[in-house]
């Protein structure tokens, strides 16, 4: 008797199984899609609090940016400068004095007016002695910051800096009242289209509609921003509907499963992140450019784009993004070619390869990027012992201690090719090639010659092989179809939704 | 059983102190900046110094380990490095969904495995044991993740019924909120209900070899009394012990669920709390855990002792 029992019982189980699979495998429920005024955005990461002007975190900017807060310039979805706060602006012939005129009307979310006093704080906080700004650099090259009236504002200068008005334009130069900037961590109050209502720790950000805005009013009423770590838990909410829009959307391989279903759309645009395997130029035997050259004809960009993106990015061949004016293509300097890369280990007395470590930071595209070149770098006979680390310790001993041989990351800052000309930096690399052509930069207002000059650059870092150049990484976001003006492209990390709309 | 309280409290009170010891030397020995971390790759080191004298970090170990446990003393866990937050009020809010969550698997854990174990016992070797043990050794293989996983995708995808985790805030009601964790807490209590099931099913059977059950089925009680009067009570003893453990373990061990279903809970806290190094959270935290499970055990030991009163003599 018992077997027939026991035949019972994995009948009953299996039958349940079955049933449950059955159920999954019937598809999901179609999303409902009225058009509506409130707009759930989906993001990877909490931020830690709700300050720009204190933080590095990219969720920062990805819920306040234009939406909660705005510079005096701001950046568009083309990645051009465009009016922020000051609705026009001045540049003296020789470029050291910048004149800003702000809004008329403009406001902060508490009621106070948005004035050239406001301006005034915010900029000589940022570049104080006791600044705690992320980007305390890009404030580096005022002199002063007079306010001649309630509507103007004159920043001067102490050398030309050609980005000035790039830099402005980031979040880290949002413009903060003096009465609200001591509580914006918990309590954002800035002068956007939108302000802040409540932050549930840990599962979402909203933000409403701000009926004062002086300037156009946006089409939705309410944003919701929910942070949704785990990968699966990401596919799961869009499927079921709780998500109406996932920029950023990291999980490559989730892509097709979204572009087969009709009730949402995909779209893959550029972003400013530059990856790349970080080397110690001081290093040996980094130090010599002939083993540097010898790693770059190791590496198949072509095999780590597909295996790491699903195909999704563009190939670089230096620290510049293929979507800008004044990039020039070098991803043809050192073709995948083993063979030469064994000849150039062998020239630089290597020939027997050698060993090193490769420190690899949390994001899912440095670990698997890793392990891909790991092993593309033991086909020339460089031995690689992978070493993956926390975020914390990754930024305390490789980025700031310099203690690495190999590292791999994305570098997210827009126009960021100036990192190659800081003395201290975790490259440790030292051009003064490069330099005199960055010095050059900061004298010249004219584009195209400041295009001409990025193009010198990018050829001295491709030369020199400083990193290995890989590729860019992608900006994907899934979304609802009848979402629209979601930016496709990541100029700047933001989700700006001040434009967009339901269908 | 005075002794045994005070015994009790004392373990409490050094299990306490030594885990703010082994906590604070383990951070400090692991390399990582909390102001690095906040001001990221373009950071200017001035600017990452004037942070680390905000956030007090450039006084030496000994000052900061006597301000952060003299401060606990008073009630005062300190401020989050990154939220910029009271240690206290964050973790207020993070128990305010880790506890009843963990409060509701643990009912629904003895709530199903209690009645499942005993029944399991009364039919040993039959199709009904046969089926109670295979859903334990289901419920123990299964990782709690994946399950979790598949319970989003029929409830909340396929049917609809629930969202895909998440949670509304109390302040929605508690009705929502209460409808936010019960996947989760299903998800939660099916690995322990399945351990607990087979506790209780060898904890029963072993009862119903004793002499004394012997005696009650010869003087001709009906089985069903026999379980419960005899059976039962004796066989909650080591249940109670392990479903303390679990009750620990739901608290602390919640991480996994509450990352599936992205509920702010203390887990999740503490998680990010690690990768952000912010140190006085992670520090509290711990603390607080250690603390938590030393006194649940010591709340199961009195509860076993109240039960069964051979442990207040011979422990």
């Amino acid at each position: 008797m018992p077997n027939r029992q026991r035949r019972t019982a994995l009948a009953i189980t299996m039958g349940a199984v079955l049933g449950l699979a059955g159920a999954l495998a019937a598809g999901p429920v179609l999303a409902q899609t009225a058009p509506r005024t409130d707009l759930v955005v989906g993001m990877r990461l909490e931020p830690p609090h709700l300050d720009p002007t204190a933080g590095a975190a990219a969720a920062i900017d990805e819920v306040t940016y234009a939406n909660l807060y705005e510079p005096l310039t701001r950046i568009d979805a083309e990645g051009k400068v465009v009016p922020g706060l000051a609705e026009k602006w001045e540049v003296s012939a020789d470029g050291l004095t910048y004149t800003f005129h702000l809004r008329k009307g403009a406001k902060f979310h508490d009621g106070t007016d948005a004035d050239s006093a406001d301006v005034k704080f915010s900029l000589d906080r940022a570049r104080g002695a006791d600044s705690v700004n992320a980007q305390k650099g890009y404030f580096a090259a005022i002199a002063g910051v007079e306010a001649p009236d309630a509507r103007t504002v004159v920043v001067t200068l102490s050398r030309p800096d050609g980005l000035f008005l790039f830099h402005m334009a980031s979040g880290d130069a949002a413009i903060v009242a003096p009465e609200s900037a001591g509580a914006n961590k918990q309590t954002p109050v800035g002068t956007g289209p939108f302000k802040f209502e409540r932050w549930v720790a840990g599962d979402r950000v909203v933000l409403v509609r701000n009926p004062d805005y002086d300037g156009p009013k946006p089409a939705l009423e309410r944003v919701t921003f929910r942070f949704i770590s785990d990968p699966a838990a990401q596919v799961a909410a869009l499927k079921a509907g709780d998500i109406d829009s996932f920029p950023q959307f990291d999980t490559y391989e989730a892509l097709p499963q979204f572009r087969d279903d009709g009730a949402f759309t995909v779209m893959v645009g550029t972003t400013e992140g530059e990856t790349i395997l970080g080397t110690n130029n001081a290093r040996k035997p980094f130090d010599d450019v002939r083993v540097r050259r010898a790693m770059a004809h190791a590496i198949d960009r072509k095999t780590l784009i597909d295996g790491v993106l699903f195909g999704n990015g563009a190939a670089i061949g230096s620290h510049f993004p293929p979507h800008r004016a004044g990039y020039v293509d070098l991803t043809g300097l050192y073709p995948y070619d083993p063979d030469k890369a064994k000849a150039l280990l062998a020239e630089a007395g290597l020939a027997n390869g050698f060993e090193t470590t490769l420190r690899l930071p949390p994001p899912i595209y440095a670990r698997r990027s890793g392990e891909l070149i790991a092993a593309m770098l033991a086909e020339v006979g460089i031995r690689v012992t992978v070493e993956p680390m926390e975020w914390a310790p990754w930024l305390e001993k490789v980025f700031k201690g310099k203690d690495y041989d190999l590292t791999l990351i994305a570098h997210t800052e827009p126009l960021d090719i100036d990192i190659y000309g800081r003395p201290d930096y975790y490259f440790n690399y030292r051009s003064e090639r490069f330099n005199a052509v960055g010095a050059e930069l900061d004298r010249t207002q004219d584009n195209a010659k400041r295009n001409a000059l990025y193009g010198e650059q990018q050829r001295i870092l491709a030369e020199d092989a400083v990193n290995g150049f890989l590729f860019m990484l992608p900006s994907a976001t899934v979304q609802k179809s009848a979402v629209q003006g979601m930016w496709v492209n990541r100029p700047i990390q933001a989700n700006d939704v001040t434009g967009v709309r339901w269908k | 059983m005075l002794a045994f309280l005070v015994r009790r409290l004392l373990t409490l009170a050094l299990t306490a102190w030594l885990a703010t010891l082994v906590v604070f030397a383990v951070l400090e020995a692991i390399p990582g900046d909390p102001a690095l971390v906040m001001l990221g790759t373009s950071a200017q080191p001035e600017a990452v110094a004037a942070l680390r004298a905000q956030m007090g970090l450039d006084r030496p170990w000994p000052v900061r380990y006597a301000g952060w446990v003299g401060g606990m003393l008073h009630g005062d866990f300190g401020t989050s490095l990154t939220y910029a937050r009271p240690v206290a009020g964050l973790v207020a809010d993070r128990l305010a969904i880790t506890l009843p969550l963990a409060g509701l698997a643990l009912v629904l854990s003895a709530g199903i495995a209690i009645p499942l174990g005993l029944f399991a016992a009364g039919r040993q070797g039959r199709a009904g044991d046969w089926a109670v043990m295979a859903f334990g050794q289901m419920g123990i293989a299964v990782p709690g993740f994946w399950f979790a996983i598949l319970l989003i995708l029929l409830f909340s995808v396929r049917l609809g019924w629930f969202s895909a985790g998440g949670f509304p805030g109390w302040e929605a009601g508690a009705g929502p909120a209460l409808k936010a964790l019960l996947l989760p807490a299903v998800a939660l209590a099916l690995p322990e209900a399945a351990i607990l099931a087979r506790i209780t099913r060898t904890a029963a059977l072993d009862t119903l070899r004793e002499e004394y059950v012997r005696t009650a089925v010869a003087k001709g009680l009906p089985r069903r009394a026999v379980l419960r009067r005899h059976v039962l009570p004796n066989a909650l003893i080591p249940v109670a012990t392990i479903l303390g453990l679990q009750f620990s373990f739901l608290v602390a061990g919640a991480v996994v669920v509450e990352n599936v279903f992205t509920l702010p809970g203390l887990g999740r806290l503490l998680y990010q709390a690690i990768g952000q190094h912010d140190l006085i959270v992670v520090q509290s935290v711990v603390v607080l855990l250690a603390v938590t499970v030393v006194a649940v055990n010591a709340l199961v030991d009195i509860v076993c002792a109240a039960i069964d009163p051979r442990p207040r003599v011979t422990a």
